[in-house]
């Protein structure tokens, strides 16, 4: 079986610097992936060389066993791969609902305006904006923002979704709203791959774990072998307390 | 009756008004009228790439002046003048389109300063090529042979069908996808990209327009004034009052740059009248108070109203 | 050898179109505004020049000095008490606003000064120096080595004075800058002040080399932005560099081409840099 999305020793290079290097690993439908490591370990970045704003420098990316990395970020949305940003990044003086109904006529093609607004109201209702919908973007809580973020994702009609800090900036309570409506996604059958750098909101959630550090994979697993890893929790914690926690395994 | 049912009515009055002046008025009446169409058809070009896109382009002058010289040229070799537009709109499409191809991956004032130099590039050329453009001396064109009353009607109702194809295709441009999309770019082009929009290609149809609709202005200028010279037609005065008109009447609105060139070009007209050599000085005076003046709403366009009245309306 | 005379003029133009290119980049560097009334600061100062020489009898490299006050004190005006108004809106309200004023400055001097072409005959000319089979006019050469000590002086005033770093700081940061009390405003129109004195002493130097009329305004204008973008926007060192390059393309493009097509030969190469480097070049994304 050919998996959804597989990456092949995929580099990426800024200048110099390498910011994801040899990266191999795939994705099979139906997966919920947390993708962690510490900040500025290269995860945004390898989002970004998937949806091709930063194109691979080397290696290969299949979708669906064909090859997407010479692919421009348009061409990639309309393959059913989307991702929200760190930053939210909405068209700020247009409403709630026409930022949705620019995902559901661009990338999933739906060609008339008024069948795309229908569409998007579908998709605020599910997280929760319809309230908001003729609201200009730019007038939402940060909250909001996230979940305007994912609604417009939704309306791209992926398969694949990938969550770049959703929860970065909300309080508890919004993290937990947040999560709920991730597993609402997924129970869709959307594949998804979280970035964290917070373990504790990937274990609930995810039955895989992937690491980055330093632009390297390090870890893929079983959540429970990851967060067990010594590498990993060196990687995290720095190197002391992974001895402490070695010791107290022995 | 709807907003856009009043706006459809005065439309058709104002059309009629427009298409009986011919009969009603004088020569200098009608020369003016077809210089604001004409000013009018810029402004609604630059809209394209300006209003609709937000790129600061500061080209119409270079399309302007390259539709005047390719219609005049191929005119002044016997092509008939219908023809020789049609081959203004032509050349000023497809050198748009290469032009966009490179200057489109620039963004705010280095885009801003590449447009506003390819007017003085062109001018350069067409001084340089003596044998084709007739180089600083000028070009003449055909005489037709009609009589003044005659030339003025029918420039006056060429201008007029101009004027008509371009508001029409603003129209079917802002209540399309493309329109949609182009907006979404001038908001945040990154995002545009991702939400799945072709945004290159958006942007250069959008640049192409402009070019376009710019040239075939450029095409009709030539023959109906019969002589054309480039410091005439490239003057850089071609690439800023169209934008001057677009920022009072309303940026990337559908019937702003045509009631701003009106506008624009009575306030022009008593400037002309009343200081013969300040001119240009009270014009640069006009443009400034203009500028420091503006209410900054005009500057941003309500998306919202226009796409809930064609909800609506459907 | 032919050569070595072309990579002369070129060297010399290049010197020239330096000095004009740094004051517009700097301008637009800092207060992210293209200043269309340039080209126009020039011709002042090139008239600045030539009537404090048939009048005064005053050399124009004297002239510099006044031309640059003069200039740079027009510019601190216009700036604190026209531009300073709407410097945060988007370029095409800040490139308006210049052309507007560039309209009124033109039909001034066009007034007071006629369209007829000017220029400097100097009485006591350096005369030409011979190297070889390379002749060298040495009032252009030594307008060209003023103005390199100029921008010299500008790159020094940039990084030792406190004006220079409150520059740098606006550049950078305009909040941060504000909140660290520097007066954001008078910065803006001190830079402005700068760009002009710059354009007012190379039209002053350039009133020896080339004849001037108020149309000559948008050539120098034109080039002056080619230059930035060649070069880098809002460095003092990439306008220098770009400045050469394009005096240097200017020279030998007139071999080949002629000279009528300078601006066009040199928005050409700026193209295909543009294609190789999709992204600009020295920061012309950036600043």
């Amino acid at each position: 079986m050919t998996a959804l999305l597989e990456l092949k020793n995929v580099s990426r290079s800024f200048g110099g610097v390498k910011a994801v290097r040899d990266v191999s690993l795939t994705l099979q439908p139906g997966q919920i992936v947390g993708l962690i490591g510490p900040n500025g370990a290269g995860k945004s970045t390898l989002v970004n060389v998937i949806t091709g704003v930063h194109p691979a420098t080397a290696g290969e990316i299949l979708h669906n066993g064909e090859p997407i990395q010479n692919l421009k970020p348009f061409q990639i949305s309309a393959r059913g791969i989307a991702r929200t940003f760190q930053v939210v990044q909405p068209f700020p003086s247009m409403t709630v609902v026409e930022n949705v109904m620019a995902g559901a006529m661009f990338a999933a093609g739906v060609m008339s305006m008024t069948e795309a607004r229908a569409v998007a109201m579908e998709h605020l209702t599910f997280t929760g904006l319809a309230a908001q919908a003729d609201r200009p973007a730019n007038q939402l809580t940060l909250a909001n923002r996230k979940r305007l973020e994912l609604a417009k994702s939704l309306a791209m009609n992926p398969h694949i979704l990938m969550l770049d800090e959703v929860n970065a900036g909300l309080n508890t309570a919004e993290i937990n709203q947040a999560l709920d409506l991730i597993r609402a996604i997924a129970a869709r059958g959307i594949s998804i791959v979280i970035i964290e750098h917070l373990l504790k909101v990937v274990t609930g959630l995810c039955s895989r774990i992937v690491v980055l550090h330093h632009g390297e994979l390090i870890a893929d697993d079983a959540t429970a072998d990851v967060i067990n890893d010594p590498r990993v929790i060196e990687a995290y914690l720095g190197s002391r307390f992974a001895e402490r926690q070695m010791v107290r395994h022995d | 009756m709807t907003k856009a049912q009043t706006q459809f009515l005065l439309l058709i009055v104002g059309a009629a008004v427009l298409l009986l002046l011919p009969v009603m008025s004088g020569n200098y009446t009608l020369r003016l009228a077809t210089i604001m169409m004409m000013y009018a058809t810029l402004a609604m070009a630059w809209n394209f790439i300006g209003g609709f896109t937000g790129y600061p382009s500061f080209g119409i002058a270079a399309f302007f002046g390259l539709g005047a010289y390719a219609g005049a040229v191929v005119q002044a070799r016997g092509v008939p003048v219908v023809l020789a537009w049609a081959f203004a709109i032509v050349i000023g499409s497809l050198f748009a389109y290469a032009l966009g191809l490179i200057l489109l991956r620039l963004r705010g004032h280095a885009f801003a300063i590449a447009t506003l130099v390819i007017a003085e590039v062109l001018r350069e050329l067409t001084n340089g090529m003596t044998d084709l453009t007739g180089g600083g001396m000028g070009l003449n064109l055909p005489f037709f042979g009609w009589g003044p009353d005659a030339l003025g009607r029918f420039f006056f109702y060429a201008m007029f069908a101009l004027a008509a194809i371009t508001l029409a295709t603003t129209y079917i441009v802002a209540h399309s996808r493309l329109g949609f999309g182009l907006n979404c770019i001038k908001q945040n082009e990154d995002a545009a990209d991702i939400v799945g929009i072709n945004t290159t290609r958006y942007k250069i149809i959008a640049f192409t327009l402009s070019g376009g609709f710019a040239a075939a202005a450029g095409g009709l200028y030539a023959s109906w004034t019969g002589y054309i010279e480039p410091s005439d037609v490239y003057d850089i005065l071609f690439s800023i009052k169209p934008i001057l008109m677009v920022l009072l009447g309303g940026m990337g609105t559908i019937f702003g740059p045509a009631l701003g060139a009106v506008v624009f070009l009575v306030l022009d007209e008593i400037v002309w009248r009343n200081f013969l050599q300040l001119h240009t000085g009270i014009l640069g005076l006009l443009i400034v108070i203009l500028i420091l003046f503006l209410p900054a709403g005009v500057l941003s366009f309500d998306w919202r109203a226009l796409l809930k009245k064609k909800v609506s309306a459907t | 050898m032919i050569f070595f005379q072309y990579l002369v003029n070129g060297l010399i133009l290049g010197g020239l179109y330096a000095c004009i290119a740094t004051g517009f980049s700097l301008v637009w560097g800092v207060l992210s505004i293209i200043n269309i009334l340039h080209g126009s600061f020039i011709v002042l100062g090139a008239y600045i020049g030539i009537f404090s020489y048939t009048m005064l009898g005053i050399h124009p490299f004297v002239s510099v000095i006044t031309a640059g006050i003069v200039l740079g004190a027009l510019g601190y005006v216009v700036q604190l008490g026209i531009i300073n108004r709407v410097v945060a809106q988007s370029v095409l309200v800040t490139l308006i606003l210049t052309f507007g004023l560039e309209l009124m400055m033109n039909n001034a001097m066009l007034v007071a000064f006629t369209a007829d072409y000017r220029k400097v005959i100097l009485e006591k000319s350096l005369g030409v120096l011979e190297i070889g089979n390379v002749f060298i006019a040495m009032d252009r050469a030594v307008a060209t080595v003023i103005a390199f000590v100029l921008i010299f002086l500008l790159w020094l005033l940039m990084r030792l004075t406190s004006i220079g770093r409150a520059i740098v700081a606006v550049r950078f940061d305009r909040e941060a800058a504000s909140l660290m009390g520097i007066d954001v405003k008078k910065t803006y129109a001190i830079t402005f002040a700068l760009g002009g004195a710059m354009a007012g002493a190379a039209g002053s130097l350039m009133s020896v080399s080339f004849p001037i009329s108020p149309l000559s305004g948008p050539l120098f204008l034109s080039k002056a932005f080619v230059i930035c973008i060649l070069g880098g926007v809002g460095s003092v060192p990439g306008a220098a560099l770009g400045g050469l390059i394009f005096g240097m393309l200017e020279s030998f493009g007139a071999v080949f081409f002629g000279a009528e097509y300078a601006l066009t030969l040199a928005f050409i190469v700026l193209i295909i840099l543009l294609l190789v480097r999709p992204h600009g070049l020295l920061g012309v994304k950036g600043f």
